[in-house]
């Protein structure tokens, strides 16, 4: 417990802007067989240092098989919420499930180079005390540490639906079940908030058996993944509304609210319209009248290709589809970056106005059919995925896999685990750092990016921009 | 010259100054004026929302005063009440000092509810009873000349003497939270707002203590 706020909690999106720079990245180490341990990588981001760019240390967990994906912090400038009253938390600790295992690590990051596990909670004790598995995104909230999870109970995970539960953010103890009403809700990927206005939103990928052996192609055909975002009152742990974004809008994943809570907008990217195989990104916004509302802002073309240059999955469509599987947004709610992970871009879309967003930068690597190298002349395995974005805004980080067994559908001759930069100009614009280049130890793939400090994807801003 | 600190005019500085004090402290509420003034983008917001925890907070002394003040007239069992209050505001102390959690109760609160949350931000801090000794001193027979008064109008009196009590407590509160909302609002923004922001847990549950004991040396 701190006498003052952590130093890298900040009131405002515009204040964490002005924070120092990040020193450090932590990266998922997937060993996508599980012959290995999964870990996390400690990535060193100082460009002054003589290890910048390497992985510098590496926290391995003892257990196989866990299938890191996403993890987040214990404490975040959500902290400094005026209604708790009580800022005194230390950002040291972050949470990281196992999707595969239902297994969570708590690691000690308070010395980056020495980070260390704190704790292990058995997926028994997810098992018992919220009747759900396979949790998934963390967010730091009102009262505690928010997990949601990708399924329910039972062995394969569909006793049940999934949903969201709340962790001591001090202790790691379970407390139980978020949801006291979640309406039509019944498939769980994404969640996120605005504290001060008091809503949630969360979104759908598909449930167990339609991820865990691979992508099922019957399911997507007939819309069988998630299509629908949710609005909740926060506090009151209520669905107040939902809205289907069309069946065809197969698994509507990253939610990502506006950062400064007075406005009452953000994005939903959507992975594969199931008629045309484009990818999409929704706005999604409050009306004067409390309504929520959701219209299609971007679409994304999939690139036309020969057959023979397909994985089977793909052979009867002749066309890669862009496969928009992540999105995050700059902390001054500009820039929207848009992973589309089959097609190998890195898309750059200026959302000053977010009902009409313009392309602003683009940058090529990998992609099924174009495997385009990085400027370095190294392979880019995959395409690009999970994507963070420097507090300033002023870097942008990402890593190549999706999910093990879905890499191997799309990706069937390709292997390993890269992270890259890319630097955004004063106008706009993306171009990779040439120097700038992780490569993954042989056996591992990389997943989601979190920035010491805090990044664009963590923290919960309670006070305005002004 | 000594002051005496049992004298009427000590105990009435002690309820103003407990006032600042609970003011100043982030956990009574002042950053929720702030951010009220700058969400709904209008200034009068803020002194809108002081006025809602101030009345969440004086609800919260009344609460813990005016059983107090009833009892308080049983005046042969005076200094057993007074040891009682006196003991039970250690205990509140020593029990903040030794659980160190936070009530998440606090977070379940809607934040435009700031009455609500201001009474029970009061009541878990246990910010009523910081003021029950230095109220009972100021009940007490040699403070109020009261010893051959009737119980009815002793008991109205002490009722009368606890608003008066909670009512200047509130408003002292209220201007020291105030003056540093308005000043974080207007002049120095919202970077000051973690940098004035201290962690006042153990330094308050001393205070509760330090007051308890106080009261519970005075009934002897």
């Amino acid at each position: 417990m701190n006498v003052k706020p952590d130093p890298t909690f900040h009131a405002t999106a515009q204040l964490a802007m002005l924070a120092p720079m990040e020193n450090y990245g932590f990266t998922v180490m997937l060993s996508p067989d599980g012959s290995a341990s999964d870990g996390i990588a400690v990535v060193d981001l100082n460009s002054a240092s003589d290890t910048y760019g390497q992985i510098v240390h590496q926290v391995i967990v003892p257990s196989k098989g866990d299938e890191f994906h996403h993890f987040g912090w214990n404490a975040c400038s959500s902290s400094l919420s005026p209604m708790s009253g009580h800022a005194f938390l230390e950002r040291r600790y972050l949470i990281v499930p196992g999707i595969r295992s239902s297994r969570i690590f708590i690691i000690d990051v308070k010395d980056p180079l020495k980070a260390k596990i704190h704790k292990t909670i058995e997926p028994e004790e997810v098992f018992k005390k919220t009747g759900y598995s396979r949790p998934h995104t963390i967010h730091c909230g009102p009262e505690g540490i928010y997990v949601s999870t990708l399924g329910g109970g039972g062995k394969d995970g569909t006793d049940g639906p999934p949903g969201i539960f709340i962790m001591d953010c001090e202790t790691f103890e379970i407390i139980g079940q978020y949801e006291m009403d979640r309406g039509e809700q019944d498939k769980h990927y994404d969640f996120w908030w605005n504290l001060p206005q008091d809503y949630m939103v969360s979104s759908e990928w598909g449930l167990p058996p339609q991820f865990e052996n691979g992508i099922v192609a019957e399911d997507l055909l007939s819309n069988k993944y998630g299509h629908k975002i949710h609005f909740w009152d926060l506090r009151k742990r209520k669905n107040i509304q939902t809205i289907d974004l069309g069946e065809n809008h197969q698994m509507a994943l990253e939610i990502r609210p506006a950062h400064d809570p007075k406005k009452s907008y953000g994005f939903c990217g959507v992975v594969v319209d199931t008629t045309n195989l484009q990818g999409s990104i929704f706005t999604w916004w409050r009306d004067d009248d409390g309504t929520w509302q959701a219209k299609k802002t971007i679409t994304i073309d999939p690139h036309p290709a020969d057959p023979d240059e397909l994985p089977d999955l793909l052979k009867g469509f002749s066309a890669v589809p862009p496969l928009v599987t992540d999105i995050d947004l700059s902390l001054d709610d500009k820039y929207l970056y848009v992973a589309c992970w089959g097609i190998g871009e890195m898309h750059q879309y200026d959302v000053s106005d977010p009902m009409n967003p313009v392309l602003a930068g683009k940058v090529e690597i990998g992609g099924i059919v174009k495997d385009t190298k990085h400027p370095n002349g190294k392979d880019f395995a995959f395409g690009p995925q999970m994507v963070e974005i420097s507090r300033d805004g002023k870097r942008v980080y990402w890593t190549n896999s999706l999910y093990s067994s879905w890499d191997d559908q799309f990706y069937p001759d390709d292997e390993g685990g890269q992270m890259v930069m890319a630097r955004v100009g004063d106008n706009g614009g993306l171009e990779l750092d040439k120097d700038f280049y992780v490569d993954f130890p042989k056996g591992y793939r990389s997943h989601q990016i979190r920035l010491e400090g805090g990044d664009c994807s963590t923290d919960s801003f309670c006070y305005p921009n002004v | 010259m000594g002051v005496d600190l049992t004298s009427t005019t000590a105990l009435w500085w002690a309820v103003v100054v407990s006032g600042l004090y609970h003011g100043v402290n982030p956990g009574m509420g002042w950053p929720l004026a702030v951010s009220a003034g700058l969400m709904q983008n209008r200034t009068s917001a803020l002194p809108e929302a002081l006025g809602m925890l101030a009345f969440g907070h004086l609800l919260a002394m009344l609460v813990i005063l005016m059983p107090f003040s009833i009892m308080a007239a049983l005046f042969t069992w005076e200094r057993e009440i007074r040891l009682g209050a006196g003991l039970l505001v250690v205990a509140m102390g020593c029990y903040l000092l030794i659980n160190r959690r936070h009530p998440k109760l606090l977070a379940r609160i809607h934040p435009a509810r700031l009455a609500l949350w201001s009474f029970l931000a009061a009541m878990a801090h246990g910010a009523g009873l910081m003021l029950l000794p230095i109220y009972l001193q100021l009940c007490s027979p040699q403070t109020l000349d009261s010893g051959h008064q009737a119980a009815s109008t002793l008991m109205s009196g002490n009722l009368s003497q606890a608003i008066k009590v909670a009512v200047v407590h509130t408003l002292s509160m209220t201007l020291g939270g105030g003056v540093i909302a308005a000043v974080i609002y207007f002049y120095l923004g919202l970077k000051y707002l973690s940098r004035t922001w201290f962690n006042l847990d153990i330094l308050w549950a001393l205070s509760l203590v330090i007051v308890g004991v106080f009261g519970v040396y005075l009934a002897y």
